[in-house]
């Protein structure tokens, strides 16, 4: 995993998933995924944050002892008192290299060496160079630029890492409320966990039935699944080192073995993304904001 | 308590400083500010004008750099930033990290504040843009109860600046890459939210259908009035097949009512939003809070208001102010 090619990552589990799948399925990752980085941490939602916390050094364990690099990453939202004492402790006493998913978490680990999250809006050369300065290591791109900006921002990165978002439905907006509580006339204090019921997200329809978004708790997501299989080969070529791929409740290490595959040069992106739409069912692949388009779009 | 009012136009501007605005915020005309409409912000002459305007009669002049630049094409904002700065406006705000670095190594001497769609929602998160580049104000995100603003104040060390009436994102502003994804354009990159040149109606049998770009947001019946679809703001299908306003319902931010509490928590400024709007709506809503906020310092109760007809939908909400909204 000491190569200097690129590398392919395995992003956060944005969803609620019960804290045993979760766990069975950081354990297959770690003996099968053709993955070198896995980020493990709660994103979305801090009421779902103790489910998961006691599984996560038995997880790491197994990770590591794989030769995965672990990076924890921190909530993208942060607003009452528990949440940021929560996040204090988070980059104050990690073992693991923290993702900082809020300007928050950046001021706490200034000049500690971290990963700024694609929550962290990252647009131009000039913001890049100040994280790249203060302390990050690598830096995740927002999902909605496009190739002459990635293009640029590979240029100024210059060798140091950056990462873009290459699989699985976006990460399009954050909330206060939330959303699948709300779609079952709960709220969010007495949310029930509902958002379990999804665990790719809950299809959100026009009123003439055609697929618009999807709903994971107090995020909104594409209801496309984003691929850059036909672009990593251009996309390594300008610069960007790492390729996140998001979970999904589908065979992911089968998603990453496609994209290693593709990567390595084994596999020509035609035939490859022929594999990946015969294994996402959920919703269509989109590749738009890339081509400089609408996101939800797939341009050939 | 600071009143800092919306212009997209010289008549707007008059209409605010007339109605009592503290201070006026606008935006040059192109991409470097989050309204970038048609028709709508100042050239540097006319940005001149309103400055020795507002300065006459004691008032001030923000002027909003809040999209994020261009990776590659810095310059614009780079020229807004020394345009602001040359004219000698009272302040500038800004999102970018990378233009607030270009603004505090250039323009030492020029206001800074931190615009709502950085987002800042947390003390850690605003006391990093005060260390960083010596921000003096943060304009808050519209995430927080009053409850958690009052807190949030004891723990920093810049002015707060919240969001009163008109508008209102119910994402966190400045994270929100859902018009890009339905329409191409975004409020982070290009200035614009569901923008108008995506919109269209259309009649189909007896009902009215609004649509963004490829899809429906919303669909009226006889008699309902059709709003803008704003794409968070429309009727769509999420869990049990039952249409509904799935994120909310098209209303505006009205925190009227919660105005004695605000400006007890230590809040520095209350903000209209609506540079897209009319001289005679500014005019209306900038007296109605001019009036109530010199009743509270006074003491007095709440006076009426009559804001109904200006809200989306004719319905309003505290939003994010109140905790049940979440």
């Amino acid at each position: 995993m000491t190569n200097a090619g690129p590398k392919l990552t395995l992003g956060p589990v944005l969803y609620n998933w019960p804290a045993d799948k979760l766990r069975d399925f950081y354990f297959r990752i770690a003996d099968e995924a053709p993955v070198d980085v896995v980020y493990i941490g709660e994103i979305t939602c801090s009421k779902r944050v103790p489910f998961f916390s006691p599984y996560i050094p038995e997880v790491c364990e197994r990770l590591e002892e794989a030769g995965k690099e672990i990076v924890l990453s921190s909530l993208a939202l942060i607003m009452s008192a528990r949440e940021r004492k929560e996040l204090r402790a988070l980059t104050s006493e990690s073992p693991w290299p923290i993702e900082a998913n809020d300007l928050s978490a950046i001021s706490l680990l200034r000049d500690k060496q971290h990963v700024v999250g694609p929550f962290v809006n990252v647009y131009n050369e000039s913001t890049l160079e100040h994280f790249y300065e203060t302390g990050a290591s690598r830096v995740v791109l927002s999902c909605e630029l496009p190739s002459t900006s990635i293009f640029e921002l590979g240029k100024a990165a210059n060798g140091r890492e950056l990462e873009i978002q290459a699989f699985g439905r976006l990460p399009l907006a954050l909330s206060a409320r939330c959303y699948h509580a709300r779609s079952h006339n709960l709220s969010k204090d007495g949310c029930q966990y509902v958002c379990e019921l999804d665990p790719d997200g809950m299809d959100v329809r026009t009123l003439d039935g055609t697929p618009f978004l999807a709903v994971n708790g107090t995020q909104t997501m594409s209801y496309t699944v984003n691929s850059l299989l036909g672009e990593l080969n251009h996309l390594k070529d300008i610069g960007v080192t790492h390729f996140r791929l998001w979970p999904h409740d589908m065979d992911m290490v089968e998603v990453a073995r496609i994209f290693q595959n593709v990567l390595d040069n084994h596999e020509d992106s035609e035939r490859a993304i022929r594999l990946l739409q015969e294994l996402v069912t959920i919703a269509p692949l989109s590749n738009g904001f890339f081509h400089n388009t609408e996101g939800f779009r797939m341009v050939e | 308590m600071e009143l800092v009012c919306p212009a997209g136009t010289p008549s707007a501007l008059n209409a605010a400083l007339e109605a009592g605005a503290d201070v006026v915020y606008v935006g040059f005309r192109d991409e470097t500010n989050a309204r970038n409409f048609p028709g709508l912000n100042f050239s540097p002459d006319e940005l001149k004008v309103a400055l020795a305007q507002a300065h006459s009669m004691g008032r001030q002049i923000y002027v909003a750099i809040n999209t994020y630049p261009q990776a590659g094409n810095l310059s614009p904002w780079h020229r807004a930033v020394d345009t602001a700065a040359d004219i000698g406006v009272d302040a500038v705000i800004m999102a970018d990290i990378g233009l607030l670095d270009y603004t505090t190594r250039h323009h030492p001497q020029l206001r800074r504040h931190l615009s709502v769609q950085a987002s800042a929602s947390n003390p850690e998160a605003i006391n990093f843009y005060r260390a960083a580049f010596d921000v003096q104000r943060v304009v808050l995100p519209r995430v927080l109860t009053v409850r958690e603003i009052a807190e949030l104040i004891g723990e920093i060390e810049v002015e707060t600046e919240v969001f009163a009436f008109g508008g209102m994102c119910v994402m966190a502003e400045g994270r929100c890459s859902l018009s890009s994804y339905i329409t191409g354009k975004s409020p982070n990159m290009n200035g614009v939210c569901s923008p108008a040149s995506h919109v269209s109606y259309e009649q189909r049998g007896r009902k009215l259908v609004s649509r963004l770009g490829d899809f429906t947001i919303n669909a009226y019946t006889d008699g309902e009035s059709a709003g803008y679809p704003t794409l968070c703001k429309g009727r769509f299908i999420g869990q049990d097949g039952d249409p509904s306003y799935l994120f909310e319902e098209p209303t505006s931010l009205n925190v009227m009512s919660f105005l004695p509490e605000l400006i007890k928590s230590g809040v520095k400024a209350l903000k209209i939003e609506g540079r897209q709007r009319g001289k005679a709506y500014v005019a209306q809503v900038v007296s109605s809070y001019r009036r109530a906020i010199d009743a509270v310092l006074r003491g007095e109760a709440l006076p009426d208001s009559n804001l109904g007809s200006l809200t989306e939908g004719a319905r309003s909400t505290a939003g994010a102010y109140q905790k049940n909204w979440r």
